[in-house]
């Protein structure tokens, strides 16, 4: 369970360098690739490594037929796997079905495999056939070709057959061998594949985990056309395949007529095997095959110097914060240099596990994202305090203002980092690439900022209210009522905060204009009077 | 500290005043001209240069070379090659495999390829059959920005709707909203006059930009909402007069805020603008530190005046202020209220 478990969060490409694959284009004789199917065939294999995780791989093309991938660190066997495979993705209707062997048994009585097939059998259809499904397909050379036919040890590639006619291959997994009709439908037509529980018409689940696929415009007309000829069909005419790469991943049969482009797939599923389905009809549909013509180990383009230098950059400008800080809150600013300590020390611990446990890795972005997010961070702290030395102003004990300034401050840091959040989860969910892997790392702060806040900041600051080193407003404390401005009574007693609602109520049975004043100005006409008790208080205007 | 608290008492009790508010006609044209001028700066180079943005290979594609059987692996050399034969090309090194080593570049004329190609064979003790040149395709393609671009979108709108049941009015997303497009623009604009290459690390700079500019706009907003719905039909202040008092009030925070991120940003990209290679830091923290500080000036100057604009012609609003405004004339009280600026219905 700790296998590869490493305290050092693993590196991004352009930190820590990776594998780099080269895959090239599979054409036949005089078949051009264009630059848009390269570009789509890089979309897709883009989206099938990252379905791996927040990998930040690169993909691109290179020259007139090449696609590199890189791929950060060691690439694994499954996601080379992933990639390499060159998916060509069709739907042909079924023709005929049976057990995935080429051996019968004899009059002897021992199982003899069929004869390869007479070349001279008849391999055009005698009459033109209909539609797709129209067992004239099936020509006496074709049958004794599905005959001879062993799953186990397939004569031929099945993927490079033509497409307009009918084939002989297996299911993936060797267990039953079909004939299929020319293709109806390519992969293209797929625009979204997803795997779910089977919902009933009134809103619940089956418990049966099925297939949902979501057609294109063209490929919705297709489909209903087949689903019409192919619904109440006899088995194994009512069934279709989806053929990925010659082989059969899926042969369902057509249970309904489905004319919105919405089919889904039921059947013994496994969540496991749903996802996995749901991801190849998905990412399957490359334009053209490729076939990897070099794999090997590259460097980081950036290397550890820039690391080095980011980090170091970091440390100087975390420095510069502590002395600000403390410049500005005095000893308050240990606790916000403290929260920080805590945020970072969980953050470097969360990026440690998730690199572990989903393949996150660091890239000098991501590292720039982090360093930001002190700001972000500090920032809850910042308004913490103010909020703080507001209630201090307004004349409130330090308990006191510590929870009144809590309550306030608490609304804003949640309405501010919930915007952060927002921002976060919707471009995890729609982004790729290195914009997925920073939208990572700023949800992932902004989680931690707001626990920190919550956990620690608060509960630390309320012990320290009740310290008399805090409460009573020490110079060096960074809360000196004085310094704040709020009106002194004498032995260490502020105006307490029920006085102060009282004043108001006072005040507003006096004089309007008295009554049209806060707190604040209150106190301010208050001690400027007292400072210059016979002259008329005015206030200056400043601008 | 003394005097930046003394200057946050100052502001909170309203005896001293920045009028953000009442003077926004200034405010405004001093922001309308920064949006122009960003706009002008890369319109002005793409018409001298042909290029609008410096755009990366990430982006552009570019050019390719990969040397085999080199003599070293050192990744410096190649740096030095590129830059000796081809001036302007930012070159990204690595090395492939045991002894072959990839360079990519902006993408080169014939001329260029051709001195570049010499140069790397020179440096790396091959002949120039041991170079292979080819077109390299942009590895942040059309559908990662359209994607990118799908997200943003949906974000904005989700957060316009967010902030306007938060706030309990659409005036304050709007207002957000437009606060955020000029500090996207004023980036952009002082991005282009720098000259830098537009990287996938800037681009994520710029998104961490939109996120830290909203930021700092709520948190100015909520204090905004606080004072305007805390203030009864009693309140003294009109209310252009109460936005502006939050503005002020939150003013200290902002600063500290703004010093806070903007701290370690300046110093990634100091020390990255004189470290050789280090251009991903630089780019990015330009933007960073760009758009930090542009997020802090929008929030007060923009953000917040436009919210009062949006409000002041709201008639249950503007009635208020005519009444409180009515009084104050009459009134021969000693201290005059806190914001003391022209009578904001006139302008």
């Amino acid at each position: 369970m700790w296998g590869g478990a490493t305290v050092e969060p693993k590196l991004a490409l352009d930190l820590e360098g990776g594998t780099q694959i080269i895959l090239e284009a599979q054409l036949e004789d005089g078949q051009e690739v264009s630059q848009e199917q390269l570009s789509q065939a890089v979309s897709i294999i883009r989206q099938r490594v990252d379905a791996s995780g927040v990998s930040e791989a690169e993909v691109n093309t290179q020259g007139g037929r090449n696609i590199v991938v890189s791929i950060p660190g060691e690439a694994d066997e499954e996601t080379r796997a992933r990639i390499e495979a060159s998916a060509q993705l069709e739907f042909r209707p079924v023709l005929a079905t049976s057990a995935p062997t080429n051996q019968f048994v004899g009059e002897d009585g021992e199982e003899t495999p069929y004869p390869s097939p007479d070349p001279a059998l008849p391999a055009e259809p005698s009459v033109a056939p209909s539609n797709a499904s129209d067992l004239s397909w099936v020509t006496p050379a074709l049958q004794a070709q599905f005959q001879a036919y062993d799953c186990a040890n397939p004569p031929a590639a099945a993927a490079d057959a033509p497409k307009d006619q009918p084939v002989v291959t297996c299911e993936t997994d060797g267990s039953v061998k079909y004939i299929l009709g020319p293709v109806e439908l390519s992969g293209s037509a797929i625009t979204d594949a997803s795997s779910g529980l089977e919902q009933t018409q009134s809103g619940g689940t089956t418990g049966r985990w099925v297939v949902n696929i979501t057609l294109d415009g063209q490929g919705t007309d297709v489909f209903a056309d087949i689903s019409q000829r192919l619904y109440g069909a006899t088995s194994p005419l009512n069934q279709f395949a989806f053929v990925l790469d010659g082989a059969v991943i899926s042969a369902p049969s057509m249970n309904g007529l489905i004319t919105d482009g919405r089919p889904s797939i039921s059947g013994s599923f496994t969540e496991e095997t749903a996802k996995t389905l749901a991801d190849q009809l998905k990412y399957g549909a490359l334009p053209i095959s490729f076939e990897v013509s070099s794999s090997e180990q590259i460097s980081a383009t950036l290397g550890s110097a820039q690391l080095q230098i980011g980090l170091i950059a970091g440390l100087i400008g975390l420095i510069l914060v502590v002395i600000y800080t403390l410049f500005q809150y005095r000893l308050l600013g240990f606790v916000t240099i403290a929260s920080l300590v805590v945020a970072g020390v969980l953050t470097y611990l969360a990026i440690a596990l998730l690199s572990w446990r989903q393949g996150y890795r660091l890239s000098l972005a991501g590292v720039a994202g982090i360093i930001v997010a002190i700001g972000f961070t500090a920032d809850s702290f910042i308004v913490y305090f103010e909020r703080i030395r507001d209630e201090l102003r307004d004349g409130r004990g330090l308990e006191a203002a510590v929870e009144a300034a809590w309550k306030r401050a608490k609304r804003t840091i949640y309405a501010s980092k919930g915007v952060n959040l927002l921002a976060a989860v919707v471009l995890y969910v729609l982004a790729v690439g290195n914009v997925r892997g920073f939208a990572f790392t700023l949800g992932l702060t902004t989680i931690i900022d707001v626990l920190v806040v919550i956990l620690f900041t608060h509960p630390m600051l309320q012990l320290l209210a009740q310290t008399r080193f805090f409460s009573s407003g020490h110079k060096l404390s960074g809360l000196d009522p004085k310094a704040l401005g709020a009106v002194y009574r004498g032995r260490a007693q502020f105006r307490a905060p029920t006085e102060t609602v009282r004043q108001a109520k006072l005040a507003s049975s006096s004089r309007e204009a008295q009554r049209r004043q806060t707190i604040a100005e209150r106190k301010l006409a208050e001690s400027q009077q007292t400072s210059s008790s016979t002259s008329t208080a005015t206030k200056e205007k400043d601008s | 500290m003394a005097n930046l608290t003394q200057f946050g008492n100052d502001l909170y009790t309203g005896k001293r005043s920045i009028n953000f508010v009442g003077n926004r006609r200034i405010w405004f044209t001093v922001a309308l001209l920064l949006v122009l001028g960003s706009i002008a700066v890369p319109l002005v180079k793409g018409v001298t240069t042909g290029t609008y943005f410096n755009f990366g290979i990430e982006f552009t594609g570019g050019s390719q070379f990969t040397i085999e059987n080199a003599e070293s692996t050192d990744q410096e050399i190649a740096t030095e090659a590129v830059a000796a034969a081809a001036p302007d090309a930012v070159a990204r090194v690595s090395t492939v495999g045991e002894s072959a080593i990839r360079v990519q570049t902006d993408q080169l004329t014939p001329d260029e390829t051709t001195a570049v190609t010499t140069s790397l064979a020179d440096a790396y003790g091959v002949t120039t059959g041991e170079v292979n040149t080819s077109f390299i395709g942009a590895s942040w393609g059309q559908d990662v920005t359209r994607q990118a671009l799908t997200g943003l979108v949906i974000f904005l709108v989700l957060t316009f709707a967010i902030m306007a049941i938060y706030f309990r009015t659409w005036k304050m997303s709007a207002a957000a909203i437009l606060a955020l497009l000029d500090v996207l623009i004023i980036t952009l604009g002082v991005y282009s006059l720098s000259g830098f290459e537009i990287t996938p690390a800037a681009v994520i700079g710029f998104l961490t930009i939109l996120g830290y500019s909203l930021y700092d706009t709520v948190v100015v907003f909520d204090k905004i909402r606080e004072n305007t719905s805390e203030d009864g039909e009693d309140s003294p202040r009109t209310f252009a007069e109460s936005v502006n008092l939050a503005v002020n009030q939150t003013l200290v925070r902002s600063i500290n805020t703004s010093v806070v991120a903007a701290l370690p940003v300046a110093a990634i990209l100091v020390i990255g603008d004189f470290v050789l290679g280090a251009e991903t830091l630089r780019d990015i923290s330009l933007s960073l530190l760009v758009g930090i500080l542009v997020a802090t000036y929008s929030t007060i100057f923009v953000a917040a005046p436009l919210y009062a604009l949006f409000r002041e012609s709201e008639p249950a609003i503007s009635k208020r202020d005519k009444r409180i405004l009515a009084v104050r004339a009459r009134s021969t009280s000693a201290v005059r209220p806190a914001v003391a600026g022209e009578p904001l219905s006139a302008e």
